[in-house]
């Protein structure tokens, strides 16, 4: 059971991802200039009120103090709590994530359901009008940012045909834009990434040795070829996955969607510190284990990969 | 060769007159300028010559498996038990790769795919042309020929990255011959290995060659293990065979091309106390340039002014074939 050895190894590797993390951000954020207080009791409150309330809110302690503070607390699973509305964070975070999941989960679903397919079928028509077609296809996907694509989208199939709802997300038909926007740069990536990884393979010397066997074509590419191509393609999903988590923050605006993207912008904009502080840990632990799993598929499909060592 | 009609019915594979080229983005490249040979069932033949003569593409263009839209084969035949299989449909060849004509790559490192068990690349032969026999007897044919070229059994649950390079070797040998096929294409099967794996391969290659009765066209630039190993020679130079014939008729060192002695020339004899080799000056001719004349002429210590005008046909005295002016009508010898 070498891979829960491994599993268990890069769990506690995130420690360190996370302290280090944390304690550039929340540095960074206790820099900042923060009217909150100012904020929160109104233009009629008095200096010492101000003062007061700031105190009660720990602000005027050393920020390694503070930092040291808030990490004892998550240390508990603490989280603390929101510095505007007061609810958990943890509550909070735990009642946004499904929509960001769900959004990331269907966005690269749909890169990767697509575009797989047709890298490899442009690698093994190369120089056909197919994979012109779909190189060309790739390059508009990847020159086209997200705000632009979405909202361009918006007009077409909400506005103007009236297909799909703008904003929200009450009904499952608002889910089905977003994902698309999210996951049109990853198609772009990941038609790019299985063609050139097919090409690649393709040539070499044992896809000859297996033709030289009497392999036919069909088999020779489904048998040989695509299961070397898919490894660095997996690798690729992985980043783009997390990559749509973050990707998230401008989806969710566009599309009105209360994710976890939508929580950190409001939280970020506002100085909301628990909920950002809050949000981004968890991102960053999402982001580790995907990565794990990522790891852990490249090993099982290729067994050069040796997570003993 | 120089008569194609000659034994044609004993005549397991005829290549005539084969032109093959490759091109590239820049110029075309002549690999293979009207090659010519035969082999018998169960011949033994060493093709032999230097890199870049045209072996390796000879033994791609018989199994037509050459780099798709870059070489072509652009004349000639091949006739292999009767039929030309550069007039044959796809499904014919699928059906003659592997079970009649199979290939020993050059490399082991790379020709063995790194995902598969070696066990189940062996398998794959038997699973494409022998689709009738039942599992467990397939298992025990790949168990038989993995014992036979020195692997256990026991390791076919392994990957390529297991095993050594001799090793790997090995097992392609063992996937090239588990079907039992009547011509087997050698290509430097010892090139990448180092000298003392290259003994032990080179054992086990003899060791099969009497157990299975195939025939063996084996590629190689080392004239002793032609020596050893084959019946027949046939000497490749620009991509065409500029002198063919049984190992004595070659070996004797009589009659040669010039080409031939020069290689001669360039290996170290023990007894004599010659205290440099001598090698063969200049370098093959461009292969992008078609040639006028003698492909050798700008090597050749004989050269005259109508090796440069004409090419020089085979002149052939007992079998023993040799395409050099020297050897023809009004030639010195």
């Amino acid at each position: 059971m070498s891979w829960i050895k491994y599993a268990l190894k890069r769990l506690l590797m995130l420690i360190p991802v996370i302290l280090c993390v944390t304690l550039i951000l929340y540095t960074i954020l206790s820099l900042a200039p923060n009217g909150l207080a100012r904020q929160k009791l109104g233009q009629d409150a008095s200096e010492e009120q101000i003062y007061a309330l700031e105190e009660e809110m720990g602000l005027h302690d050393p920020i390694i103090v503070r930092y040291v503070k808030y990490m004892a607390g998550v240390c508990r699973l603490d989280f603390g709590v929101s510095w505007i509305n007061s609810n958990n964070v943890l509550n909070e975070f735990a009642h946004r994530l499904p929509y960001t999941l769900l959004i990331a989960v269907l966005s690269v679903l749909f890169a990767v359901g697509v575009g797989v397919p047709l890298g490899i079928f442009s690698a093994i028509k190369q120089y056909s009008l197919f994979d012109y077609g779909s190189t060309f296809v790739a390059m508009l996907l990847f020159s086209m940012p997200a705000f632009w694509l979405g909202t361009m989208c918006q007009l077409l199939f909400c506005v103007t045909l009236g297909l799909l709802p703008v904003a929200g997300d009450k009904t499952w038909t608002c889910f089905i834009l977003p994902p698309l926007i999210l996951g049109a740069n990853t198609l772009a990536s990941m038609i790019r990434m299985s063609r050139t990884s097919m090409l690649d393979v393709i040539k070499q010397d044992y896809i000859r040795t297996a033709r030289s066997k009497g392999a036919a074509e069909g088999a020779v590419i489904l048998r040989h070829a695509m299961r070397n191509s898919l490894i660095p393609v997996i690798t690729q999903v992985g980043i783009c996955f997390a990559g749509a988590i973050g990707g998230a923050v401008v989806t969710e605006s566009i599309f009105g969607i209360n994710g976890v993207g939508m929580l950190l912008i409001n939280a970020v904009k506002s100085r909301d510190v628990p909920i950002v502080m809050g949000t981004v840990i968890f991102v960053t632990i999402i982001v580790g284990v995907i990565n794990l799993i990522v790891d852990l598929i490249c090993a099982v499909i290729d067994p050069r990969i040796d997570l003993a060592s | 060769m120089a008569d194609n009609t000659k034994n044609t019915s004993e005549n397991l594979l005829e290549v005539s007159d084969l032109h093959v080229q490759y091109r590239t983005d820049d110029a075309i490249v002549h690999a293979i300028n009207g090659l010519s040979l035969r082999v018998k069932q169960g011949e033994k033949l060493g093709l032999v010559g230097e890199t870049g003569a045209g072996k390796t593409t000879l033994a791609l263009s018989i199994l037509r498996l050459l780099p798709a839209r870059v070489g072509e084969i652009t004349q000639g035949s091949i006739v292999y038990n009767g039929d030309n299989l550069l007039d044959q449909p796809e499904s014919f060849m699928l059906g003659l790769r592997g079970k009649r004509i199979s290939m020993i790559f050059q490399d082991p490192m790379t020709s063995l795919n790194p995902t598969i068990t070696v066990g189940k690349q062996i398998l794959e032969v038997l699973d494409l042309h022998f689709p009738e026999l039942s599992k467990a007897d397939k298992s025990e044919k790949v168990d038989e020929i993995l014992k036979m070229v020195g692997i256990p059994p026991s390791r076919k649950e392994d990957f390529p990255h297991q095993f050594s390079g001799g090793m790997k070797q090995r097992i392609v040998i063992a996937m090239a011959l588990i079907a039992e096929p009547e011509l087997l294409l050698a290509d430097e099967p010892t090139t990448a290995l180092d000298v003392t794996i290259q003994a032990q391969i080179l054992d086990l290659m003899r060791e099969l060659k009497d157990k299975f009765n195939s025939a063996v066209i084996l590629i190689t630039h080392d004239l002793g293990v032609v020596a050893e190993f084959c019946d027949t020679v046939a000497v490749v130079y620009s991509g065409r065979v500029v002198e063919y014939g049984t190992v004595e008729q070659i070996y004797a060192r009589r009659e040669n091309h010039p080409y031939t002695s020069g290689l001669f020339n360039c290996i170290p004899d023990l007894t004599s106390n010659a205290p440099r080799l001598v090698p063969i000056p200049g370098r093959m001719a461009d292969p992008r340039i078609p040639i006028e004349g003698c492909c050798f002429a700008d090597r050749c210590p004989h050269c005259t002014e109508r090796c440069r005008k004409a090419a020089p046909p085979v002149v052939e005295r007992d079998g023993h074939g040799i395409m050099c002016h020297l050897f023809t009508e009004g030639g010195e010898r």
